[in-house]
């Protein structure tokens, strides 16, 4: 039997699952994230191994989806020295790159910009030739001052060529340094794009050392003949190669990760997914088994970017959430015990009176000790419920894509605090292993391949333009490590160019598959 | 007399997007050129329709393509510059201020940008009172102002001078010049001295567009309900609220069609509302019945912000209220109605003002 090993960090816990071929569940593990998040993750991997005894020689895959990259942007600390590239002149000169940044994240990557000539039309013409000189004087002034090169070029989703011929000259000059390519990061939007990949080269080294901190924890456990993929927040993979290039495609993929979670344990493609945590909840969508992506522009650490990111709805109840009196009303957190709930819960002994106590009180949830919360009014606790009911139904009701019901599947370890029976919900699902469905995301997890382009409508038709964009999708996720034979099409999305005759439309597709 | 600083420019753009009904394009990138140019150059100086001389030369200044190449080729910042120069050069004579040629989130940016550059004063006017798709579509055609000469310049240095024997001509190869110079370029337009403009022009629309910029924002910071600010600073009517619940978009001769389907809520739950769009919100049918048409403003915003939707922007899930606003007289005329009315866009409805509408 071969196994694989998902591991997934949350704000409160930390979880490790070994599974084996069949993708059923061997073992499970949680332990409290650590501020660091490296020692928890190890401790996690450590724990998981320890309980379940399985050869280690067998365990063939292993996946991790951590917060490393989102910490690294939020505390502003380890980012890369970066220098950016655009190339678009004389087109762009009248938004230099990384205005609208906030002061301390300039300085943490350093304010390094240059503006040359190049890029290309929304047809794919050139806008000027590629100014080769000009990029290898910059590369011979940039050298030894960066430790990693952002290049984003006009319409690069359209035609890569200036962005890949860009790559090659810095190599010539710069040798082995990290260039991030932003036809590989984001969409159609170049101030949003450029941020998206100049935030992506400054995590580089937060990659790397994420990535080799994580083998190297695998190789002390004696785990030394897996692959090792890092989990990106499309619910799907990236090998460790690819990550330590696309670091920023790493960033909410645990949210993403209980979504598939949840998909996988439910056996269900299309629902509304609430993963309720210690601290606050998320809910997300799947749709054909994939997260639902969020279509607008999404700020990070204070930067507009147009990255894939899911679309979420996060709401401050958790597990753990404090629930009191003032002046009569009850109030629903918004703070929360986290990870001290097994000490401060009134349930476990402790003095605060939380939503997991509200829950085993009404005798809806079975945690603790339920002799421990009997003194707590029956009035007020019904009273709360409903509060914490509403607040679950609004945000379903918020995300949701049509008016009719729909399956709700429940995930999270605070899941136990929410009720069968919710407005607008066909079914409420608890699958097994329910408070595990993040790891388990990690674990099950497909590879991936995306396109987003513009086609001219007038040279060819909508199906030929979708086909192509279909194949080069599917090309994108083989080349990703998936199996050719299990590539399926799971997102395909045309928005016509508004304004412009000769129908140009921008198509996006994706395509995803098991891993080979 | 009115500074136009920052701050203003801020709720400019909240305003215009919103009197953009849907077009217009996003403000992000005209908005950061109009602050840059205001850093760079200090407050524009804005100035009343009476306080231009009857035989001095404006210009509107706007930007012609889609918006979507914008966002992503950014201008030079010099194509604006090149088309004025060229247009002031043929017509042999100064500039007096710049205008805006409509209220949408990037077109009252780009006057802006250039009156700063060009230490112009900014006349408080505009051609459309909102935004409309086709060069002819402003009150300065109903009053037959000529779109020409008019400058069109591209981020390369290409500029193209047009003299056309109407205004549709203008549409027409303007908007295939625009094509083969990237998708994206620079207008210079409708030139034309102080008495027409007084007599063509829709005025007060940029501080128009400031005050319900900026009841928006002041509401949202002292915690009271921006969409009532809204409606009060505009004079608008709610027509709905709801969950957009599908959108569909199709292209037709460049243009992008579609309809967006809102489920009721709140007190309009059970019932339905239907937009139709071409770029801009055209038509508002309410269970089936016309509740409001172009060219009276159908905007969508967000329920709980009241931020203006665009249509490129509808999607599925979103929580919204349409807004009906009245729009200027001068569209209410037979030859406004020609140019801009339900018929001029295919629909086989005849216009009646919003106000008459809603009282069933």
């Amino acid at each position: 039997m071969e196994y694989r090993i998902g591991i997934d960090v949350g704000g409160t816990n930390t979880d490790a699952v070994l599974v084996d071929e069949n993708m059923n569940l061997v073992e499970s593990i949680k332990v409290p994230t650590t501020k660091d998040v490296s020692t928890g993750i190890y401790e996690a991997l450590h724990r998981v191994l320890e309980k379940s005894k399985v050869d280690r020689k067998n365990i063939k895959y292993a996946m991790l989806g951590t917060t490393h990259a989102t910490n690294a942007i939020v505390e502003r600390k380890r980012l890369c020295k970066t220098a950016i590239i655009r190339i678009g002149r004389p087109a762009t000169e009248a938004i230099v790159p990384l205005v609208a940044w906030p002061k301390d994240l300039v300085e943490a990557v350093g304010n390094h910009y240059y503006l040359i000539a190049g890029g290309h039309e929304f047809d794919g013409r050139e806008i000027s030739p590629l100014d080769e000189e000009e990029l290898r004087k910059i590369a011979r002034e940039i050298k030894g001052k960066v430790e990693s090169v952002a290049v984003v070029s006009v319409f690069s989703p359209v035609n890569n060529q200036h962005e890949l011929r860009a790559r090659e000259i810095l190599q010539e000059v710069l040798g082995d340094i990290p260039i991030s390519l932003s036809h590989e990061i984001g969409s159609i939007g170049l101030l949003e794009r450029e941020n998206a990949t100049v935030l992506n080269a400054a995590l580089v080294e937060v990659a790397r050392t994420t990535a080799s901190g994580f083998k190297e924890a695998l190789a002390r456990e004696g785990v030394t003949d897996a692959k090792v993929f890092l989990c990106q927040n499309d619910g799907t993979l990236m090998s460790i190669d690819y990550a330590m290039r696309y670091p920023i495609l790493t960033i909410a993929c645990g949210p993403t990760n209980s979504i598939r979670g949840a998909a996988f344990l439910s056996n269900l493609e299309n629902a509304l997914v609430l993963d309720v945590g210690g601290t606050t909840s998320d809910i997300g969508i799947i749709a054909q088994g994939f997260p639902r992506e969020s279509s607008i522009a999404v700020e990070i650490g204070g930067v507009r970017t147009n990255f894939r990111m899911p679309d979420l709805i996060s709401i401050g109840l958790g597990g753990g959430t404090i629930i009191r009196e003032e002046n009569g009303e009850v109030k629903i957190g918004p703070d929360s015990v986290g990870y001290r709930i097994t000490e401060e819960a009134v349930v476990f002994g402790g003095k605060t009176v939380t939503a997991t106590d509200i829950a085993v009180r009404l005798g809806l949830a079975e945690v603790g000790d339920k002799e421990k919360v009997k003194d707590l009014p029956l009035e007020f606790a019904q009273k709360a419920y409903q509060k914490m009911q509403e607040l679950v139904e609004e945000a379903i009701d918020k995300i949701k894509t049509s008016k009719d019901p729909q399956p709700l599947i429940l995930v999270g370890g605070g899941s136990i605090i929410v009720s069968d029976k919710i407005n607008g919900v066909s079914q409420v699902v608890r699958p097994q292993n329910f408070g595990v469905a993040n790891a388990l995301g990690a674990a099950i997890a497909q590879v991936s391949g995306e396109v987003d382009r513009i086609y001219s409508l007038s040279e060819m038709s909508r199906d030929e333009a979708l086909n192509n964009a279909k194949q080069l999708a599917i090309n994108e996720a083989i080349k990703a490590g998936a199996n050719p034979d299990s590539v399926n099409i799971v997102h395909v999305e045309d928005i016509p160019l508004a304004y412009l005759p000769g129908n140009a439309v921008r198509i996006r597709v994706k395509a995803a598959g098991n891993l080979l | 007399m009115t500074k136009i600083d920052v701050q203003m420019v801020e709720d400019i753009a909240v305003g215009a997007a919103l009197l953009g009904t849907g077009g217009g394009g996003d403000p992000y990138v005209g908005k950061l050129m109009a602050i840059q140019a205001l850093q760079k150059n200090g407050p524009v100086e804005l100035i009343s329709v009476d306080d231009v001389p009857d035989d001095a030369l404006v210009v509107p200044a706007a930007m012609m393509g889609a918006p979507t190449v914008l966002v992503e080729k950014i201008p030079s910042g010099k194509e604006i510059f090149k088309a004025f120069d060229s247009l002031q050069n043929y017509l042999g004579k100064e500039i007096f201020a710049v205008i805006p040629i409509e209220a949408g989130g990037l077109n009252s940016m780009i006057p802006i940008t250039v009156a700063a550059e060009k230490k112009l004063p900014l006349v408080d006017v505009d051609g459309m009172g909102r935004a409309f798709p086709e060069l002819q579509m402003v009150t300065f055609h109903l009053y037959g102002v000529s779109a020409t000469p008019m400058v069109l310049a591209d981020e390369k240095g290409n500029s193209l001078l047009l003299n056309t024997i109407n205004n549709f001509w203008t549409e027409s190869l303007a908007r295939n010049a625009t094509v083969v110079m990237g998708g994206s370029v620079m207008i210079a337009i409708y030139p034309m001295y102080g008495r027409d403009l007084k007599q063509a022009g829709i005025r007060k629309i940029v501080t128009y567009s400031a005050k319900i910029g900026r009841a928006i924002r002041e509401a949202r910071k002292n915690g009271e309900d921006p969409i009532e600010a809204l409606l009060k600073a505009t004079g608008g009517f709610a027509l709905f609220k709801g969950k957009i619940s599908d959108v569909q978009r199709r292209t037709t001769g460049g243009f992008v069609r579609g309809e967006a389907h809102i489920d009721g809520i709140d007190q309009y739950k059970g019932e339905s509302m239907i937009i139709d769009f071409q770029n801009e919100n055209l038509i508002a049918r309410r269970n089936g019945k016309v509740v409001a048409t172009v060219p009276d403003l159908i905007c969508i915003v967000d329920a709980h912000t009241a931020a203006p939707i665009t249509t490129e922007g509808l999607r599925y899930g979103q929580r919204v209220v349409v807004i009906g606003i009245p729009c200027d007289p001068k569209w209410r005329s037979e030859k406004g109605i020609a140019t801009v009315g339900p018929r001029y866009f295919g629909y086989d409805v005849d216009y009646v003002p919003v106000e008459e509408l809603i009282k069933g």
